[in-house]
């Protein structure tokens, strides 16, 4: 591959692991919310305050996760294919899951009916729940390898995903979109329900901790994720993201001060994402046992012109969308009241 | 069934269904941002209360148009691995650019629109709603001309194994995407139009809130037929445009076999996989003048296509003539509507007619997919890759489970989103949410 296109790649590749890292900071408070409804809320009351914490970003949130799977599309075509084939019965899983949870927040507020919101209610969980596990199952598995052949076909099924490693992700996963949510209901839910927020945040931090650590010795058992920080050990430098992200959210969180909890928390959650997509460079996903056959940056990239178009229009809306979604954050920033309550 | 004809299937069903509910966004959001424009114009309470009461319709609508959105990306990725990996370097990049320029900017500000009614000025209510329509219509662009590269494939190399992009200015200015462009934005107006034209009338005639289903009526009725008559001449120049750069699609739309000049066009038609059934009452030059503005040019005939590159016949001459048929009572309705518009509450037996026709352009537009979708086949990209080189190496059992639960779970959506829209319809504007 000459220079050129290898950088060009190099540079998506960097994107590619920043949108997912976007992605999870931003649907993961969201995803974590819904996780934590049906254990918060007590009575209608609670439950459309909790709804009404996410109803104005929720959707904006998730088209990060349509552009980090349009980008892998569009920069990694092959690496898409592979991907999304291979882990076929588990993203029509995260699919469904994300259907049904979409249309909750729309369809459940507008009849007057226990037994129909019931319905949306059990959507809202399932489908925050479930994907806060699938993509940890499924970023597990891929940080570990999966088993790709020289045709490149996957024969990867839903039963062999669930590994203990993948199941180590999926816990990870959804104990930290559960603390994140937690902490954004500190931020925007007001009474009792923000008192929960804030007692589960509390309760849920040495746990992650634990989870982190142990994820973390896991990896270097069940992946070559530190291959790369051992060869070039000032990459080391980038786990101060997630594990000061991780520090100062109790720090802030002692002192009350949710805005800076959460941040560490975003903190927290893309460091850890950037963590696992460096130790994966150059391979996208890589196979397992056989690293031969590895999808990587150099076999699965798009021609130099797409990737130099792609980066130009990148350049040019993802800041635009960034502006735009702050000011948008910022409307919505303040506490929900009782006018807010449009869900 | 193999893994192949379930793919095909579960696409046809996935895109079948989400195109029930994204018409409508294109038209309604134009619609809701005239009537927020008229508010911060006039200050007339009555179209606020008009875009909060079609917003809310527009609300439900839109989740399921969103939601079953992602299931089509997902989809060449799961389903169409061979498709991805073949032409991703294109197709794959004009998603992700509709992603980021487009959908970012729908997602953001529907919930900017939705929560900001006590949160914004009147006017930066109105530039969120225009940010909706704009966004939405401007999605529409994108996915357009990457289905226009299917259609027809511009601007690339084969190399190192498949289409690489060589010209990104011929991709995006495909001639045949625009058409289609212009042929789907309209078919959502028309949607558009019909629904609020149905929902109004339903009110109207039973003499509820005069003045705002009044003012909506007169909206609905201006688009529908402005829409209507745009469509069926813009139709035309696109179906010249299918003529020739598509002769197969032509052919089996028309279900014409022998290459001919001054080809006629028959009256009576039974269309069949292996030739037609029967032909009667031919009008000559007709099918002529209409695919090549010339009554003697030569139309070439499924018999001179080879066998394995013929389209299906029946589904797509049948759908081409519901569609057609159904855009000719259209153009009739809109037009007495329009006529008749301000004062309507003359023709009760109109009123009563109209709620009937608001799936008449759904069903048009259905219609108008199959044609351009089924007629391209065999290929999934015209010319270039046949859809059986196209699907993924899974096994039919995990296509068949995901096939399976989609239905079944499109199904109930279908039937709660409708029940639900037709509620809020019949409702009428109440205050609050």
């Amino acid at each position: 591959m000459e220079s050129t296109h290898m950088i060009l790649a190099t540079v998506w590749f960097l994107l590619w692991g920043v949108l997912w890292a976007v992605y999870f900071i931003l649907d993961g408070f969201d995803l974590g919310v819904g996780t934590l409804m049906p254990f918060l809320a007590k009575n209608e009351a609670d439950k459309r305050m909790m709804y009404n914490t996410t109803g104005p970003f929720w959707d904006g949130n998730e088209v990060w996760l349509i552009s980090a799977g349009g980008v892998t599309f569009a920069a990694f075509p092959l690496a898409y294919a592979q991907m999304f084939s291979g882990l076929y019965t588990a993203l029509m899983l995260l699919l469904f899951s994300l259907i049904l949870r979409g249309v909750s927040f729309e369809l459940r507020s507008k009849v007057d009916s226990d037994g129909w919101k019931k319905i949306w209610d059990a959507c809202q969980f399932l489908g925050s729940l479930l994907p806060s596990v699938l993509l940890g199952v499924a970023f597990a598995n891929i940080f570990q390898g999966l088993p790709l052949d020289e045709t490149g076909l996957n024969q990867a099924n839903l039963f062999q995903l669930l590994n203990p490693y993948g199941l180590a992700g999926g816990v990870l996963f959804t104990a930290m979109f559960v603390t994140h949510g937690a902490l954004w209901l500190a931020i925007r839910a007001t009474g009792e329900i923000r008192e929960r927020g804030i007692n589960v945040a509390t309760r849920m931090w040495p746990a992650l901790v634990v989870l982190t650590v142990l994820f973390l010795a896991y990896s270097a058992v069940a992946t070559q994720l530190f291959g790369n920080y051992f060869k070039n050990p000032l990459l080391f430098a980038v786990l101060f993201i997630p594990v000061g992200g991780l520090v100062l959210m109790r720090v802030y969180m002692g002192a009350a001060k949710w805005w800076f909890a959460w941040g560490a928390s975003c903190a927290y959650i893309g460091g850890t994402a950037l963590f696992g997509v460096i130790g994966l460079f150059p391979a996208i996903i890589p196979s397992n046992p056989n690293p031969g056959n590895s999808l990587t940056i150099m076999n699965s990239a798009s021609s130099p012109l797409t990737l130099k178009i792609m980066l130009g229009v990148a350049l040019v809306f993802v800041p635009i969308v960034i502006l735009y979604q702050i000011w948008a954050y910022k409307t919505f920033a303040h506490p929900v009241k009782d006018e807010d309550m449009l869900y | 069934m193999d893994a192949l004809m379930l793919s095909r299937l579960q696409f046809a069903a996935a895109t079948a269904f989400h195109f029930i509910f994204v018409p409508l966004t294109l038209g309604l959001s134009v619609l809701i941002a005239c009537m927020e424009t008229a508010f911060v114009r006039t200050g007339k309470e009555v179209y606020r209360r008009m875009a909060q009461f079609w917003g809310k319709l527009f609300l439900v609508n839109f989740a399921l148009g969103v939601v079953t959105g992602i299931t089509l990306e997902f989809q060449f990725g799961t389903n169409w691995a061979g498709y991805s990996a073949y032409v991703g370097d294109i197709f794959g990049s004009l998603l992700a650019i509709e992603a980021t320029a487009a959908f970012f900017l729908e997602s953001t500000f529907i919930g900017v629109w939705h929560f900001g009614w006590n949160r914004l000025s009147p006017r930066a209510h109105m530039i969120a709603a225009w940010c909706v329509a704009g966004a939405s219509n401007l999605s529409a662009v994108w996915i357009i001309i990457a289905n226009g590269f299917m259609q027809n494939p511009l601007g690339y190399v084969l190399r190192n194994g498949r289409a690489e992009l060589d010209d990104f200015m011929a991709v995006v200015t495909n001639p045949f995407a625009w058409q289609q462009f212009m042929h789907t934005i309209l078919g959502g107006f028309c949607v558009a139009a019909f629904f609020v034209l149905g929902i109004s009338a339903w009110h109207l005639y039973r003499k509820s809130e005069a003045d705002f289903f009044g003012r909506s009526f007169r909206l609905g009725a201006t688009l529908a037929v402005v829409a209507s008559v745009l469509i069926a001449t813009q139709g035309h120049w696109h179906g010249n445009h299918v003529a020739e750069l598509q002769p197969a699609k032509l052919a089996a739309m028309e279900s014409h076999w022998e290459t001919q000049k001054g080809a006629p066009m028959y009256l009576l038609q039974i269309p069949g996989e292996d030739g037609n059934k029967l032909e009667a009452l031919p009008i000559p030059g007709l099918l002529s003048l209409l695919a090549f503005n010339d009554p003697g040019a030569e139309v070439v005939g499924l018999n001179d296509i080879p066998e394995d590159q013929r389209p299906p016949v029946v589904i797509t001459f049948l759908s081409f003539r519901g569609m057609v048929g159904i855009g000719t009572v259209m153009i009739l309705l809109a037009g007495f509507a329009w006529l008749r518009r301000n004062n309507i509450e003359n023709y009760p037996w109109f009123l009563k007619i109209l709620p009937f026709a608001i799936p008449l352009p759904y069903l048009a537009m259905q219609f108008g997919w199959a044609v351009a979708e089924v007629g391209r086949q065999p290929w999934i990209v015209y010319g270039l890759m046949k859809t059986s080189q196209a699907v993924s190496r899974v096994t039919a059992g995990q296509v068949a489970f995901s096939l399976i639960v989609m239905s079944a779970l499109y199904t109930l959506l279908g039937i709660a989103g409708i029940w639900l829209m037709v509620r809020i319809a019949k409702q009428g504007p109440v205050e609050g949410h």
